[in-house]
């Protein structure tokens, strides 16, 4: 089976304080630590392990600066067999929608039976991999949190919904997943797994060689700025030495009944 | 004319989601000016309850009564609302399990912009739409804009807007059905599996005591047990300990676990996502530890203490034993 797992580039949330710069344009982009975006390592994950399960290859992709090869890199660590970066002037400031075109004009120059995305990334969006399907006229599930496969022509897929109930789905290939976090435990990669790879070539792709021009992928949405909203009442905080702190906290929770 | 807004309404056995009469509001931020018009799809008298019902606050219903669209196969969902809307159709989906599995590519079958997981709208400039979203997590806001002249997907979140309970309208169900055209998919619907019962069932709890993230070690779990007899909780979690197997399935709140009605809520290394506190009903008493000041939680807590669990819960558990 060819499996693709689209992925991206991000800034750590769990590693950085996310602030908005100064002039309300971005957010503070120095010193922060990036890693590869959380959702896309369940994805890269679940490839790997149905690629070790019924053969094929599973090739990592990815839209963004040159940095970008470190995630891809990592990814390879994990076990994905190729990288491929696609990297252009002409693309920064793609939308969701751009990044989803740049995607198809690669895809459609392969021949590939599974496509996987992370559920979403940092901007909270989720859109990739539904836009993605539907520009190929592909099947799409989303939030997906099982997956089984049947044989080379289709897949059982289990979306997480409401409730913690799951909802099953019989799908053909060739097809579009977005991967939500918990359907596997991503393996550990440790320094010595990147140097594995670090001489792996992983080609990169401009928008001359997917035949797309910058008018292609203009944005149909723009982000304006970024900004921190007016912090409404919220909560009483609790200062003083933590002895004092649990006191007036054992207080209130005993008014309020939270102490049976 | 005035512009149209199309609400997409979820139901469930005859009865519509509680974002059914918010996604009126949500229009109406949009443009006051719209009418607005609900469309229901779905198949026999599930469906006709839930468009009468609709009658009394949208102006508009529209019903689409098909065999196949009995449980909400959004491949088909999305084809029969591209069958049904105009060209330059403004539509609107909750931002939710159902959401965001239509919404992404109906907006590329439109040919149409998608602002996703809309928070809050700063309304309309010529037909230039802004919006307010969220990223990471709710850490920082964006305004988001996009012309919508030729109409836009949009999907507001969930509880983000009143539900506009005036019930003024008295309007009328148009059928449909008859130009959905072809419902066919290469993704088919076979079963919901019900979630597991666990151990304690949350959703009956007077007193939560919950983790998440801060935790950092399924070790410490321990000391979350500990606090939670001390007080006499239950034990619950947030997303990533359920996703790390540290708790079961059932033990999670959120908008894709359990959803509770708790008194006292106690927040222990939780950052607050929306998807959280979405769970979360019937405006307990919250009381929120991060070690994070700018964590988001602390904008819904009632209480809040700026402090890492590791070593705040051991010495609450304390204090509160000693008070006993």
């Amino acid at each position: 089976m060819e499996i693709l797992v689209c992925v991206k580039r991000v800034p750590d949330a769990s590693e950085n304080e996310i602030e908005v710069n100064s002039k309300g344009t971005d957010i503070e982009r120095d010193d922060l630590v990036y890693s590869v975006n959380e959702w896309d390592n369940y994805a890269v994950e679940e490839a790997i392990q149905i690629r070790d399960k019924v053969g094929g290859t599973v090739t990592v992709i990815t839209v963004g600066d040159e940095e970008a090869e470190e995630v891809l890199r990592r990814e390879m660590a994990m076990g994905a067999d190729k990288g491929i970066l696609i990297s252009d002037e002409a693309f920064e400031g793609a939308d969701g929608r751009g990044i989803a075109a740049i995607l198809k004009a690669e895809i459609e120059k392969g021949n590939y039976d599974l496509i996987l995305t992370g559920a979403q990334a940092d901007d909270g969006a989720g859109q990739v991999g539904g836009m993605l399907a539907a520009m190929l006229d592909v099947p799409y599930a989303s939030l997906v949190n099982f997956l089984e496969i049947i044989d080379d022509k289709k897949i059982k897929a289990g979306r997480e919904i409401a409730g913690g109930n799951q909802e099953m789905n019989e799908i053909e290939l060739p097809c579009v997943l977005s991967i939500q976090t918990g359907i596997n435990e991503p393996r550990y990669v440790g320094i010595r797994g990147i140097r594995k790879v670090a001489s792996l070539d992983i080609p990169v792709r401009t928008a001359g060689d997917l035949g797309l021009e910058a008018s292609a992928v203009a944005p149909k949405v723009n982000r304006v700025d970024y900004f921190v909203p007016e912090p409404g009442e919220g909560a009483e905080m609790l200062e003083g030495s933590t002895e004092e702190i649990i006191e007036k906290l054992v207080e209130i929770l005993k008014a309020k009944g939270g102490i049976k | 004319m005035s512009r149209q807004v199309f609400a997409y309404i979820l139901h469930k056995e005859g009865t519509p989601d509680d974002t059914a009469l918010e996604l009126i509001t949500a229009a109406k931020k949009i443009d006051p000016d719209a009418s607005v018009v609900a469309v229901v799809t779905g198949s026999g008298d599930n469906l006709n309850t839930v468009c009468n019902e609709m009658t009394a606050s949208y102006s508009e219903v529209w019903k689409v009564d098909h065999a196949d669209l009995a449980y909400p196969n959004a491949e088909l969902v999305r084809k029969a609302l591209v069958g049904i809307l105009p060209k330059d159709a403004v539509v609107l989906v909750p931002h939710e399990h159902f959401g965001l599995d239509v919404s992404p590519g109906l907006s590329v079958k439109l040919d149409a912009p998608y602002l996703p997981d809309v928070a809050d709208f700063e309304g309309l400039e010529g037909d230039t739409l802004k919006v307010i979203r969220q990223e990471f997590g709710g850490m920082v806001s964006t305004h988001v804009q996009a012309d919508i002249s030729g109409g836009a997907v949009i999907t507001p979140r969930p509880g983000s807007f009143q539900p506009d309970e005036s019930k003024s309208s008295g309007g009328q169900v148009t059928d449909k059905s008859g130009e959905v055209g072809d419902l066919t998919s290469t993704r088919r619907y076979l079963e919901i599996v019900e979630a597991e019962m666990g151990e304690v069932d949350i959703t009956k709890s007077d007193v939560l005591v919950s983790v998440g993230r801060g935790i950092e070690d399924q070790d410490n779990l321990e000391m979350i047990e500990e606090l939670a007899e001390a007080m006499g909780a239950d034990v619950s979690c947030s997303r990533p300990i359920v996703d790390a197997k540290w708790l079961e399935k059932s033990r999670q709140v959120g908008t894709s676990g359990q959803t509770v009605k708790p008194k006292v809520y106690v927040a222990l290394g939780i950052s607050g996502s929306f998807q959280h506190m979405g769970g979360l009903k019937g405006a307990p008493f919250i009381v929120a530890v991060n070690k994070n000041p700018k964590a988001p939680i602390f904008q819904v807590a009632d209480v809040g203490v700026v402090a890492d669990i590791l070593e705040f819960v051991p010495e609450l558990a304390e204090g509160i034993a000693e008070e006993k």
